[in-house]
């Protein structure tokens, strides 16, 4: 099963995709910029994701916000930011995607002249608003920054969060917005994907209309860390909780890296399901856990394998420490039954073809489209990315267990309720985040 | 060719939309079977909606149907959980149990060539469950854990708090999860019992959609359902439990639940409201949608954009078979707590009242609303879920392609008088899950008499 696309890239160095998928009446318009919180700077993190705030705020030939007019013309809008990208989309109606696109490319070309320190500093409260809900305000919610922080030196920009610090946030200025915009944000760092009910001859003209006449920008050097844990590190951070969690960290491949899919495939083994290994020992059986995960979160630069658990009431995360341990152990020794990788493999086959449901929006195929152009440089490696996971073996993934699990450093964090650090893994040293 | 820029490009005419056609069957055990053809991948949805959600949970046993409801994927017909597991991850299967207010829908996602498997695993997980001591006891102490966690969960608070300001022991006034009390009260034979009496074929509904005809899809469902029988049981519910009057003047006008060094502060601001049989229900989605149910809408524009009180608020005429509550929520800054309720309730009033949705807002909120609505009906999922709405609410057929026209003729007048008789500023319940030490100084000023501390037992 394919994505059908085509792709053509305009003299100023932006990449068009279009996808035509006629079902519905709509067409989704989706934009990424290849820049995100790995491209800020110590004492400025945050900033990338501020920018997109300030991307909805209007500008020159139409400087009175985004939403209103895509909203009368019954788009659905929204945008996001991560590490490595900034994400922008409308899904329109067929007869609004000449608005839309006018719309995208006015804030492209035309952001600067219509800020100004007001807007600055309203989105900027307004982010602060969500670090304390999204963060701050939500249990548990700083856990992750504290794993980022001690997996990846300070330098690295993997170190921080993408929400950035509350002080760098306060800290920022109108100044750094001009020359954040000179440096990323212009076709040649773009990917325009447009997919749904449009023709695709139509879709090629409309991209070079809108976007054909804006200046091709400097070209962005890609950012290059390597991060290695000299040692492993076993940490305590206190929350107001009221059940221990325990998050285990290692280095590990770069998203369609090599080992990548086989440390999907030994995520899901041991936590996807009630039939997984650890869901089954802790959960299930034992019940000394409430829940128990594995992701192999993976980036553009590099990723890190994680497995979290918390613990059920009076149970010590020591217990789901030397469980977890056990369990990636014998994966290292054995790796993955045939039945196990079989049911893995059955699972992914489904998310994919459930992932060509959806046109628009977040995970939508324009944004796949996009995702694939950006990382792979190829729009169309839909199918490639899913052979990954048919090619993974038992032996293969017990090889990636042992290089990048078993005999590798890692970071155990205990989070724990305020004052009860007894709780924690023993010796755990304490951490603290804002 | 290069661009005007000085003025916004007009969107040309909509492309028309239908409905896809909706099949009907009714088996001699009065299971209804709806079946639509979707043609886009090769997946399948089916959706399982049994009414009588948890509201009809006896009085002293809070959560019944929602731990019932998530005990059918735990084993059945003799097979444990973990086999049930198994087969549907095999399948790619997306189950979903969902237990909530009106009714416990069963939702099922898979391949097209799986769809038969994911049937006949749907009517065993349904029909035939174990219904196990020790997987009761396990699913229990699971979300007894839970509880603990949700009590350091803000929104969590509220909304739990907020169901019973508004509503007290009225069938709307305990969240489905139920509380720790009524949990430890139950037993496996309460499960048995009600399972018993409420999963019944007649008063439900199957709704299968896929890549088929729809006459292969209705035969499908009939051959795997149609040995489905009621069965007798010690337990009666009462499907019209929450059609019952709430509370008239709500118990609580200003609550707050007590968080010390809470980093924001949590709001629900609102009253019991409406049914979604409402004859104004046109109106009421026009009305939302120029108050709060947008980014561009009144409250947010007011709130975040002006003010930067908050990363977003919204609100909500919540409609159910029973009166639902309109309610404005949103997370704020502690230091802004007091000035961001009085905007909120400004907001209400001058709606209400003094600043009425003008002709141009509800153009807006028409477009917007119409224009998008294509949107919705994208996957099989979403196509089945709606038609499983329209089962619930006993909406007709034409309920999707009358949609449009009948928003269309909603006026700016229809939407003021909507306010008038649906909005009742005199009437808030305003919650607080915040810092009190902090917000308390200022919370007098608002003009909404003497807070009152809540505290939340789950």
């Amino acid at each position: 099963m394919q994505m059908s696309f085509s792709k053509r890239t305009l003299s100023n160095g932006l990449d068009v995709i279009v996808h035509e998928d006629h079902q519905l009446p709509m067409v989704a318009v989706n934009l990424w910029y290849h820049v995100g919180s790995k491209n800020e700077r110590p004492g400025r993190t945050g900033f990338a994701h501020l920018f997109e705030h300030l991307m909805f705020e209007g500008s020159e030939h139409h400087d009175q916000g985004y939403f209103p007019p895509l909203q009368r013309a019954g788009g659905l809008i929204n945008g996001s930011t991560n590490a490595d990208r900034t994400n922008y989309w409308e899904v329109v109606p067929t007869g609004a995607l000449d608005l839309a696109l006018w719309m995208e490319s006015d804030r492209m070309g035309y952001l600067l002249p219509a800020l100004s320190e007001q807007k600055f500093s309203n989105q900027r409260d307004v982010v602060l608003n969500e670090r304390r809900q999204n963060y701050e305000n939500r249990p548990y919610g700083l856990a992750g920054f504290a794993l980022s922080a001690a997996m990846f030196p300070p330098d690295h920009p993997y170190h921080w969060p993408t929400i950035g610090s509350a002080d760098d946030l306060r800290a920022a200025s109108l100044g750094v917005v001009r020359e954040f915009s000179q440096t990323y944000y212009h076709p040649g760092n773009a990917s325009l994907s447009l997919a749904g009910d449009v023709e695709r001859e139509r879709a090629f003209d409309l991209a070079e209309q809108y976007f054909g006449d804006l200046p091709a920008g400097p070209r962005v050097e890609r950012i290059q860390a390597t991060a290695r844990l000299a040692e492993s590190a076993n940490l305590v951070l206190e929350d107001r909780i009221e059940l221990p969690r325990l998050y285990v960290g290692w280095h590990s491949p770069a998203m369609f890296a090599g080992d990548d899919a086989e440390l999907d495939i030994v995520a899901d083994v041991l936590t996807h399901g009630k039939t997984s290994r650890l869901y089954k020992t802790l959960v299930y059986e034992r019940r000394v856990a409430t829940d128990v995960s594995a992701y192999q979160s993976s980036r553009e630069m590099s990723g890190v394998f994680q497995i979290v658990g918390t613990a059920a009431a009076g149970v010590g995360l020591t217990e789901l420490h030397s469980a977890i341990v056990a369990a990636v152990a014998e994966l290292a020794d054995h790796g993955p039954a045939e039945a196990e990788i079989d049911r893995g493999v059955a699972q992914t086959e489904a998310q994919f073809i459930y992932r060509l449901q959806t046109t628009g929006g977040f995970g939508g195929k324009g944004d796949q489209l996009n995702a694939y152009n950006t990382f792979v440089g190829d729009p169309g490696y839909f199918d490639a990315d899913r052979q990954r996971y048919r090619h993974v073996t038992g032996s293969g993934a017990a090889a990636a267990v042992r290089r990048w699990l078993v005999n590798a450093p890692s970071v155990s964090l205990s989070v724990v309720p305020k004052g009860r650090r007894d709780l924690a893994l023993p010796g755990a040293v304490e951490v603290r985040v804002s | 060719m290069s661009v005007d820029r000085a003025r916004l490009p007009i969107p040309g005419p909509d492309r028309p939309f239908h409905f896809p056609r909706i099949v009907h069957r009714t088996l001699a055990n009065g299971l209804a079977l709806r079946a639509v053809r979707h043609r886009s991948v090769p997946v399948a949805s089916l959706v399982l909606l049994v009414p009588g959600g948890s509201s009809v949970d006896p009085q002293d046993r809070h959560g019944l149907v929602s731990i019932t409801a998530g005990l059918l994927d735990e084993g059945s017909r003799g097979q444990d959980a973990l086999a049930i597991a198994d087969r549907l991850a095999r399948i790619g299967g997306d189950l979903d149990l969902e237990a909530g207010l009106d009714a416990v829908v069963i939702s099922l996602t898979t391949l097209d060539r799986f769809l038969e498997t994911g049937l006949e695993l749907v009517r065993e997980m349904t029909l035939e469950p174990n219904l196990a001591n020790d997987d009761f006891n396990r699913i229990r102490n699971l979300r007894l854990e839970r509880f603990r966690q949700m009590k350091d969960h803000a929104a969590a608070l509220a909304e739990r708090a907020f169901a019973r300001a508004l509503y007290d022991t009225h069938p709307y006034g305990h969240l489905a999860m139920g509380s720790d009390a009524a949990l430890n009260a139950m037993t496996v034979d309460d499960t048995r019992a009600l399972h018993a009496a409420m999963f019944t074929p007649d008063g439900a509904t199957l709704i299968v959609v896929g890549d088929r005809p729809e006459d292969e899809l209705l035969d499908l469902a009939a051959r795997t359902f149609e040995p489905w029988r009621a069965a007798a049981s010690a337990l009666t519910v009462d499907r019209s439990a929450a059609l019952a009057a709430p509370p008239s003047t709500p118990p609580v006008a200003l609550g707050v639940v007590s968080r010390p060094g809470a980093a924001q502060s949590e709001l629900r601001i609102g009253h019991v409201c409406a049914s979604r049989s409402t004859p104004d229900y046109h109106s009421l989605l026009i009305l939302n949608a120029v108050l709060g149910g947008e980014f561009v809408s009144r409250l947010n524009l007011n709130l975040r954009e002006g003010k930067g009180y908050t990363y977003g608020v919204r609100s909500a005429f919540n409609l159910r078979r029973g009166l639902g509550p309109f309610v404005v929520q949103t997370s704020v800054g502690t230091d802004v707590t007091a000035p961001a309720i009085h905007e909120a309730l400004r907001e209400i009033q001058a709606i209400a009242g003094a600043r009425p949705a003008t002709d141009d807002e509800v153009a807006v909120a028409f477009a917007s609303l119409s224009k998008g609505y294509p949107r919705g009906f994208e996957t099989a999922g979403q196509v089945a879920r709606s038609v499983a709405q329209l089962a619930l609410h006993n909406l007709s057929d034409s309920h999707f392609e009358e949609f449009v026209p009948r928003l269309a003729r909603v006026t700016s007048d229809d939407v003021a008088a909507a306010a008038g008789r649906y909005l009742k500023p005199a009437n808030m319940t305003t919650l607080v899950v915040g810092d009190l030490d902090k917000i308390q100084g200022a919370l007098p000023d608002l003009g909404l008499g003497p807070h009152q501390v809540l505290t939340v037992d789950f």
